[in-house]
């Protein structure tokens, strides 16, 4: 009985042993690097035809499709969801776990054992030392040193003898235990990211210029309810001057409550998304509806008079206030452009690039005219007599293409990002420097003896200690001299 | 003003400054060392003046577009850090920066030999990727306070682990015994690489005229010789890589009489690696990656999708975090450790420009 119980132990401290060790934190390492080259080169959650096309150049057209089903089976299409990778990166979780629990009570004992005088021998066999002579008095000798030592913010702690003062002190004590905060920000990380997945959802939603939804879709057949009403007031591209770069994508969101009461109202672009009930909606694409029919939105402006707003349908016609001229929407182009060659106007692109109404003008007693008014470029609606009709949009035709996203676990995401950043400054930036100075008189003279240890950046630690001796050595000579 | 003046005089500067440094190692004349030195400060100098007059410039672009933006919001999006060109050549300031502060503190020349050709490759790669340089409007993705941080800190980060790996190439062939070590052969073939993509970019740089280099995206890269439509002359161009990695491989153990005959010792050359690191790691998992998953967030509505970008700037961290744990809590040493930086080092500019040049990915906006 006694035997098995020792065996279980055993065999539970090997086990112990085995997940605490760094030799499998490297071979975790090594294994999660390799393997996620994989799902770089493999097209992810892609069409089986891309990836039987990009395997057919490295395999030959015959043996791509088999390739493929093997890979297929070993879940490289959608790799950093599949079984293995999800273990490896649990056992990651594991390793940092059970290797923080492992070292930090000896870490801890190291942060708390408090600091002793340290023996001149003792003081020798350190690896940064210093010895020093003065022809000075103990007392004078040790505040110069307590005071240098506080200019470089030590505190010095203080073990008196018969003729020795023994001065210990020590700094950033804490920065030994920043590594187990950053093993412990990305524990955070996976737990944030287990959130997620687990209560959170991502979706996308086209919505139409004037349409409203209820739900969002993670994809065409799986709807989720959003638990209130969100409707696309309008979709807008912007350019910049001159040329066809976009320079913003908007979308007026409005979001209605189950009560179809207004709650929320705002312009999203893209980095500047809108959240309702922890649901927050990214402008993410945008296009045309193919068969839709929209209005035309024309602001007029007689001349002398006040601007006035119009929607037209197709073949619509409308006057101008205050005058005998009529208009009638003729013609539309999504993207107009005047072809170089032949001179002649023409449609360069099916997306609303740059959108153009041709109006039919008439007026009894003249010839109609057509003239074709373009968004972009307000001047082309200035009319002979001083009138204006200007172009402001081509509406309910364009739908905007919203990324719907809800993760629960996203503060705790940004909580683990800011922990580790500390994290990581700490470990790399701040040592564990550790002193100590005995002073011995020796009839006439004094003699010092310096010892330090620092856990890294050892380079500017002796420059420290250089830094603390020139500056007891400067009022220890100063003093004298007086 | 135009910036461009500046930035040419900068990039004649680095080559000049690469070619000194490799003299100073052969010759090991201080005065030589000393012009080496002062030749690169000089560039840097004239790049930093560039790259204060096209923020300028671009900030004002981006005001005559966006009237209605602040001072500050303008200052963010004016910086020049929108396309290939503009990160390139911020990428081979930061490590000309981070180089001069390693050769002030540790008062040693001789790493320039290795650090300056990673900034000719780049300047180098700017023309014959034929990426433009003009100010392009910020598309609407990019249009976030995060560019500049994120930008910022990942290519600090970058030029640090730049110079890890050029001290990790140079203590790698002080402590190599003999050819036929693992290590070396290692080395030869991936400091062979560098080279022959040097010499190759070199000449793409010298087969096109100022008019094609001036040519809105046209990529040339290696397409004089490796990439060569003629599959004679890409396979001729081949075999004399192949031969030239052979002959780095023979000749290069004479680099190490050369080192050992400065005042390097594979010590200091080791503490440089690991002290890079140690920068490095830092504002590359700060900057690059939480800044970068955070910027997703705003922008995508997920902080991580494992995109190509993404899974290789997480390749290079794991590299770097196992440097870290293997020399740090394994006690591993010497060529094991050298090795690492190295492999860190090719998984940086793979994620650099091996995902947007071989790879597709929601990133693609920086092959423009």
């Amino acid at each position: 009985m006694e035997e098995n119980e020792k065996e279980k132990t055993d065999l539970f401290e090997s086990i112990w042993k085995f997940l605490a060790s760094v030799k499998l934190a490297i071979a975790v390492l090594i294994i999660l690097a390799l393997s996620s080259i994989i799902g770089t080169i493999v097209e992810q959650k892609a069409e089986p035809a891309r990836n039987i096309a990009l395997l057919a150049k490295f395999f030959g057209d015959t043996a791509a499709p088999t390739v493929y089903n093997i890979f297929a089976k070993l879940g490289f299409m959608d790799m950093y969801g599949s079984w293995w990778f999800t273990t490896f990166l649990a056992v990651f979780s594991i390793n940092l776990i059970v290797c923080s629990i492992d070292r930090l009570p000896k870490t801890w004992r190291v942060v708390k054992s408090p600091q002793k005088p340290l023996s001149d021998s003792a003081i020798k066999s350190m690896p940064l030392r210093k010895e020093l002579t003065f022809k000075t008095a103990l007392s004078e000798a040790r505040d110069a040193f307590i005071k240098a030592l506080g200019s470089l913010r030590y505190t010095a702690q203080e073990a008196p003898e018969q003729d020795t003062v023994r001065l210990y002190t020590q700094k950033g004590k804490y920065a030994r235990l920043a590594v187990y905060v950053v093993h412990l920000s990305i524990i955070l990380i996976f737990i944030g990211a287990i959130i997620g997945t687990r209560f959170g959802f991502r979706g996308y939603l086209n919505l139409p210029e004037g349409r409203a939804s209820t739900v969002a879709f993670k994809s065409p057949t799986e709807p989720i309810e959003l638990g209130f009403t969100v409707k696309c007031n309008w979709y807008n591209t912007l350019y910049y001057e001159g040329g066809d770069t976009p320079r913003e994508f908007q979308s007026e969101l409005v979001i209605l409550d189950s009560n179809g009461k207004e709650v929320m109202k705002k312009v999203i672009e893209v980095n500047d998304p809108l959240t309702y009930q922890g649901i927050t909606f990214f402008q993410s694409s945008y296009g045309m509806m193919s068969e839709a029919q929209g209005y035309f939105v024309l602001d007029i402006t007689p001349s002398g008079g006040s601007e006035k707003r119009v929607w037209l349908r197709y073949g619509d016609s409308f006057d101008i206030p205050g005058t005998a001229i009529r208009g009638k929407i003729h013609d539309f182009s999504p993207a107009l452009t005047r072809d170089r060659k032949t001179g002649r106007l023409t449609t360069y692109s099916d997306k609303m690039v740059n959108p153009a109404v041709a109006i039919e003008f008439s007026q009894q007693g003249k010839d109609p005219y057509i003239g074709w008014i373009l968004n972009r470029y307000p001047e082309t609606g200035f009319l002979p007599g001083g009138h204006k009709v200007s172009f402001a949009d081509y509406w309910g035709v364009e739908y905007t293409g919203l990324q719907v996203s809800k993760d629960p676990g996203v503060w705790l995401i940004y909580l683990a990002s800011i922990i580790m950043a500390v994290g990581l400054y700490v470990c790399f930036f701040i040592s564990h420097r550790k002193i100590w100075i005995n002073i011995s008189s020796d009839r006439k003279s004094v003699r010092v003896s310096m010892g330090g240890s620092t856990n890294r950046n050892r380079i500017n630690f002796e420059r420290e200690l250089d830094r603390i001796a020139s500056e007891a050595t400067k009022a220890i000579e100063g003093r004298s001299k007086k | 003003m135009n910036s461009s003046v500046f930035f040419d005089i900068s990039a004649g500067a680095y080559i000049a400054a690469m070619i000194i440094y490799i003299i100073y190692l052969v010759v090991r004349n201080r005065n030589v060392g000393i012009a080496a030195s002062g030749i690169t400060i000089f560039g840097f100098v004239s790049q930093t003046t560039a790259l204060i007059i096209r923020w300028v410039n671009s900030y004002h672009f981006w005001v005559s577009s966006n009237p209605d933006s602040g001072f500050v919001e303008s200052i963010l999006r004016g910086a020049p850090l929108r396309n290939l060109y503009e990160s390139l050549i911020f990428f081979v300031w930061s490590l000309i920066l981070f180089h001069l502060f390693v050769e002030f503190k540790y008062k040693n020349r001789s790493i320039g030999a290795f650090v300056t050709p990673l900034a000719a490759l780049a300047l180098l790669f700017i023309d014959v990727s034929g990426s433009t340089k003009e100010i392009q409007p910020l598309i609407p993705a990019l249009q976030s306070n995060w560019l500049l941080f994120h930008v910022l800190l990942s290519f600090l980060g970058y030029a640090a682990f730049g110079v890890s790996f050029g001290a990790a190439a140079a203590y790698i062939v002080m402590v190599t015994e003999s050819r036929k070590e693992l290590p070396y052969i290692f080395w030869s073939i991936t400091i062979g690489i560098f080279l022959v993509v040097l010499v190759a970019m070199g000449i793409d740089f010298l087969s096109i005229s100022t008019a094609q280099r001036a040519e809105f995206i046209q990529n040339h890269f290696l397409k004089t010789t490796l990439r060569n439509p003629s599959p004679a002359v890409a396979g001729v161009s081949w075999i004399a890589a192949v031969i030239l990695i052979f002959l780095f491989w023979k000749f290069g153990l004479g680099l190490r009489k050369v080192l050992s005959g400065m005042n390097m010792t594979p010590a200091i050359l080791d503490e440089i690696t690991y002290k890079s690191i140690a920068v490095g790691f830092p504002l590359f998992t700060i900057g690059g990656l939480i800044m970068g998953a955070i910027w997703a967030n705003s922008a995508w509505g997920k902080y991580w999708t494992w995109d190509p970008k993404e899974t290789w700037s997480l390749i290079t961290w794991f590299v770097y975090a196992l440097y870290l744990h293997a020399r740090f809590v394994s006690g591993w040493r010497g060529k094991r450790v050298a090795i690492l930086s190295v492999v860190g080092f090719v998984a940086v500019i793979f994620t650099y420009l091996g995902v947007n040049l071989v790879l597709s990915g929601l990133h693609a906006y920086g092959s423009g």
